[in-house]
């Protein structure tokens, strides 16, 4: 029996502030974000705009500003921010007993597992 | 610290000279400033009647006498200038030896923030310009009220028509054995605040007696300048009439935290001395406390001597009427040192109230009258949040609205009465406060806003509408921006309609936000939403997150010793919660700059380049650059670059334009691995990602060119030694060419050496860039040791003060080559000094961050989370 949600790991694998990445075979890899403000968000790892890794932007509030060309992405929902268009998919997480998830059916979907 | 001494060295030029007098050049520098605290002069001043006006002075006018030359009574004379500016000669006696000062900012002066410049209100050309005689350091002693005249203390005399009692009030002494000994002050004028400094200058203990809103800002600054401290407080909860007992307990904890000793429920017996001098203080219940200085704000009392001598009535304070008129019709007074309908007040802001009555009366316009004053508090103590205003003792008929949010360290309670504030007190989120403020003083009906009221204005007042220009919006016309210089809004926004376009305008032109800065966000909302599109900005600010521009930033780091970014942004007032892209990384570097060794690097506030110590790539894979000393490289670490590029699977080798070899095309996972191989060769990182040092260009130089003067790859090798690993506001790139054919391409770097016969030319602020700048000659040494050592200073300099990603070409053609000059070569110390500062700096910087990340520091940051494997049935 598959979960509705995929058990990533502890919460303590993620420091405040910074995010990790989680490859995923045959799919787009994930970035799981940590906020200062201590949220959790998971994304595709991919820029809108050029294809930049989020993971490895500078967070603040819940957005993310991408290395490549500093695009403003909000964690929350994925969508550049300000004048910039474009939008990247969010994968729904939970936190629970100090363990992270995701929900596994948009995690496949939006990773593109198969596609 | 510009301290009283420089003033009274003003005054001095311009007095004593008694034969000037009747010359018209007397006569000016008569109204300009006079301080005639000498005996001598007595007789050319002498007791003019009102029918004999004093030579030089504007005939035909009235003369007002003010005594007090402190807020209330100069604030008046504002007032009344402003009104009718020809109706009074001004003559004001004050018993301070200076100009006019804002008292409720000594507690910065003391604490360091400000300087005694900084918190001057009218300067000596205020007197000046408007004819006003300022006979300072030299206190009246006697009202003669049946001829209508004032004796001073040097035997001065001076008739008046109306006269103004503006005498404050005097600190509360306890009379306990001791309470007169040399080291026991008070905190009331500069005075205080230099005996202060003097005993903080010797170190030791201080023991400040008394634990309310004076008492406390007293032990902040003497903390803060570096003294043991301890608060006595005689009730149990400290501030017990601003706040209640749950925000003095978070007060006490935060105080306690920063290294203080409080002392509540303690009673002073006695002031132990030592040879005249304070030695100790002793609590009735027998403990002794060792104080070198001990500061009495237990509290103040208007100071009516000279009113009750007169004979004037007098209750706790000089009584007077709505329009500030005494017992005497002829004579007026104003600020703590009167009661009006039975209140006294401790406080600057019902001044400004009291002012505008007695200016209305005083011009014969009077108005409506003073009808009293609800006051507020703010407590001026640096990173601690602290308001409160109205009645919050509770009682029958009051309800209590509390938040507390422990972990931001907040706590607010509003108290409300028949659906009005009567009461609030603000812990850590003061932000709100001028607008209970303003709910509570209009008594306005808030049952519709109660449910959200203890959010803040913005929520309540918005549904969750957090646009601050709506908020300010929001706030009446008679609502205070300013507290402490007492503006309004209304008088902002007519200052602003008035051509007042930016900031600066605006402090300079109503004073809004020019002493303690912390209303400037209401100020900059009220420009945004007079004027929208057409604000003049001011100077620019570091990012949206705050106001403040990088210079102040920067400042204010240093000068209130600023150690981490949340405080930074905490006590700066940053808008957003952890700051932008922008500010974090130049948060980072300017506290690391300011802070060598001590400061820990903020790994999440760094670009990710100087996070993962490799420059990323557009693939998202990153390239790496060994350094190669001063461009020189050997068989065996080209060996080892060509093993780690095979191994690594580089897609490309190049070399760079800096002299060295560029590895294209890593994984992130591989950096620590790569960096490991490099190391073991004896590599070590170039820097070629960082805003730091990168790269140290040379030419062959004398040892090999037969043009070469001196050994310039020698020398770059040295330089790069001597600054590698140092980070910068931007990029650093440095050359050494060996003879002026200048093959190193020194000037379009940021520091250029050219060798000549006779010595070596250093070049700054060149720029290959976009825009291509040519180095500006700095100046010409004779030794190797002498270009290091200017070197080593200009980066300093350029450390120092150049603003987060700004490059040396731009950064002096902003500040000019002059003023670089003149921080370099203007005192003889400068270079070693600056200099000295760099190497310090580089004791902590000049570790090799990729031998630290091949032992397997941050590995976290390279490793991803476990894969995820989906099942096969899943891949349909």
């Amino acid at each position: 029996m598959i979960g509705e949600w995929l058990d990533i790991g502890p919460v303590g694998q993620i420091a405040p502030g910074t995010a990790r990445t989680m490859p995923v075979v045959g799919g787009e890899e994930i970035a799981v974000f940590h906020t200062l403000d201590g949220e959790f968000h998971a994304l595709v790892n991919k820029c809108p705009h050029k294809h930049g890794p989020l993971s490895e932007g500078i967070v603040h509030g819940s957005v993310v500003t991408c290395p490549l060309h500093s695009w403003n992405i909000s964690l929350k929902t994925g969508e550049a921010q300000g004048d910039d268009k474009g939008c990247v998919p969010v994968i729904p997480m939970r936190v629970e007993s100090g363990r992270l998830y995701l929900k596994r059916d948009v995690l496949l979907a939006a990773a593109k597992v198969g596609a | 610290m510009v301290d009283g001494n420089n003033l009274r060295t003003a005054f001095n030029t311009s007095r004593g000279n008694g034969a000037a007098w009747t010359s018209p050049e007397g006569d000016a520098l008569r109204r300009l400033f006079c301080v005639r605290d000498g005996l001598g002069e007595q007789g050319t001043v002498n007791a003019h009647s009102s029918n004999e006006p004093a030579d030089g002075l504007p005939t035909g006018r009235e003369r007002l006498v003010v005594i007090g030359n402190g807020m209330a009574g100069c604030r008046a004379v504002e007032e009344i200038l402003a009104r009718d500016p020809a109706r009074f000669n001004v003559t004001i006696f004050g018993s301070e030896p200076r100009v006019n000062y804002n008292r409720i900012m000594l507690s910065p002066v003391l604490a360091g923030e400000k300087s005694f410049d900084d918190i001057v209100i009218n300067d000596a050309a205020w007197y000046a310009d408007n004819g006003i005689e300022l006979i300072s350091g030299d206190p009246v002693v006697d009202i003669d009220r049946a001829d209508r005249r004032v004796v001073s203390r040097s035997g001065k005399v001076v008739a008046y028509d109306r006269l103004l009692i503006a005498t404050g009030s005097d600190p509360f002494i306890i009379p306990v054995p001791g309470h007169d000994l040399a080291g026991v002050v008070t905190f009331r004028d500069l005075d205080d605040v230099d005996k202060m400094l003097a005993a903080a200058d010797r170190g030791g203990s201080a023991v400040v007696i008394g634990g309310g809103l004076l008492g406390l800002e007293a032990a902040h600054g003497l903390a803060l300048r570096g003294m043991q401290v301890t608060v006595i407080h005689l009730m149990p909860t400290l501030m017990e009439r601003q706040l209640d007992e749950a925000a003095g307990w978070l007060l006490r904890d935060e105080l306690e935290r920063r290294g203080q000793t409080i002392i509540t429920g303690g009673d002073t017996a006695e002031i132990v001395g030592k040879q005249g001098h304070v030695a100790g203080v002793r609590l009735k219940d027998g403990r002794e406390l060792p104080a070198d200085i001990v500061v009495m704000a237990v509290g103040i009392r208007p100071s009516t001597t000279l009113a009750r001598g007169a004979g004037l009535e007098v209750g706790r304070g000089v009584l007077v009427d709505d329009h500030m008129v005494t017992s005497d019709p002829a004579i007026m007074a104003v600020g703590e040192c009167v009661e009006h309908r039975g209140q006294c007040y401790g406080l600057v802001a019902p001044l400004w109230d009291m002012a505008r009555s007695l200016a209305d009366a005083a011009v014969g316009r009077p108005g409506e009258g003073y009808q009293g004053s609800v006051t507020s508090t703010k407590l001026k103590v640096s990173g601690i949040d602290l308001f409160s205003a109205g009645d919050f003792s509770g009682g029958e008929g009051c309800e209590d609205i509390v938040l507390r949010d422990a972990a931001r360290g907040i706590y607010k309670r509003v108290v409300v009465r028949d659906n009005c504030v009567i009461g609030a007190v603000l812990y850590g989120d003061t932000a709100d406060g001028s607008w209970y403020f303003d709910l509570l003083k209009k008594a306005e009906d808030i049952s519709p806003i109660r449910d959200t009221l203890i959010l803040g204005q913005a929520f309540a007042m918005g549904g969750g509408n957090t646009d601050p220009c709506a908020a300010v919006a929001a706030l009446s016309d008679d609502a205070e921006i300013c507290g402490c210089n007492g503006v309004s809004k209304g008088q902002v926004v007519s200052c602003i309609d008035s051509g007042a376009h930016s900031l600066d305008a605006v402090r300079s032109q109503c004073k809004a936000s020019a002493s303690c800065g912390s209303c400037t966000s209401l100020v900059e909302n009220l420009l945004r939403l007079r004027l929208g599109a057409d604000m003049e900005s001011g100077p620019k600010t570091m990012c949206k997150c705050t106001s403040f521009t990088h210079a102040d930033v920067r400042r204010l780091i240093v000068e209130r010793k600023l150690k981490v970014i949340p405080q930074v942004m905490q006590e700066l007032g940053w808008k957003t919660p952890d700051g932008c892209a922008s500010c974090r990384p130049a948060l980072n570097y300017y506290l690391l700059c300011a802070w060598p060794g001590e400061y820990e690097d903020d790994q999440k506030s760094r670009f990710v380049n100087e996070r993962l110590h490799a420059n990323i790539q557009k693939d998202g894979t990153y390239s790496v650059v060994p350094r190669m000393w001063g461009g020189v490289t050997t068989p065996d670490e080209l060996r080892a670059i060509a093993d780690a590029a095979d191994k690594f699977g580089a897609r490309m080798v190049k070399v760079t334009g800096g002299q060295r070899i560029d590895l294209f095309g890593i994984r992130k996972e591989d950096l620590p691995a790569i960096w490991g191989d490099l190391n073991a060769a004896g590599m070590v990182s170039g820097h070629a990602y960082g805003k730091s040092l990168r790269t140290v260009k040379t030419c062959v130089g004398s040892e090999w060119c037969r043009f070469g003067t001196q050994d310039s790859t020698g020398l770059g090798i040295t330089i790069e030694k001597m600054t590698w690993g140092s980070w910068m506001p931007h990029k650093f790139k440095i050359a050494v060419s060996g003879c002026p054919r200048n093959c190193a391409e020194a000037t379009i770097k940021d520091f250029g050496v050219i060798c000549v016969d006779s010595g070596y030319e250093l070049h700054v602020g060149g720029n290959g860039g976009i825009h291509v700048r040519a180095t500006e000659l700095l100046c010409k040494v004779e030794t190797e040791h002498e270009a290091l050592a200017v070197c080593a200073a200009f980066i300093q300099l350029y450390r120092e003060e150049a603003w987060y990603l700004e490059r040396t070409a731009p950064w002096i053609e902003r500040v000019g080559l002059d003023y670089v000059k003149q921080a370099l070569f203007g005192t003889p110390d400068a270079i070693g000094a600056l200099a000295a500062r760099f190497h310090h700096s580089q004791l902590y910087s000049q570790k090799d961050p990729w031998a630290e990340r091949a032992a397997g520091k941050f590995a976290e940051l390279h490793q991803p989370l476990a894969q995820f494997r989906p099942l096969v049935t899943e891949k349909a």
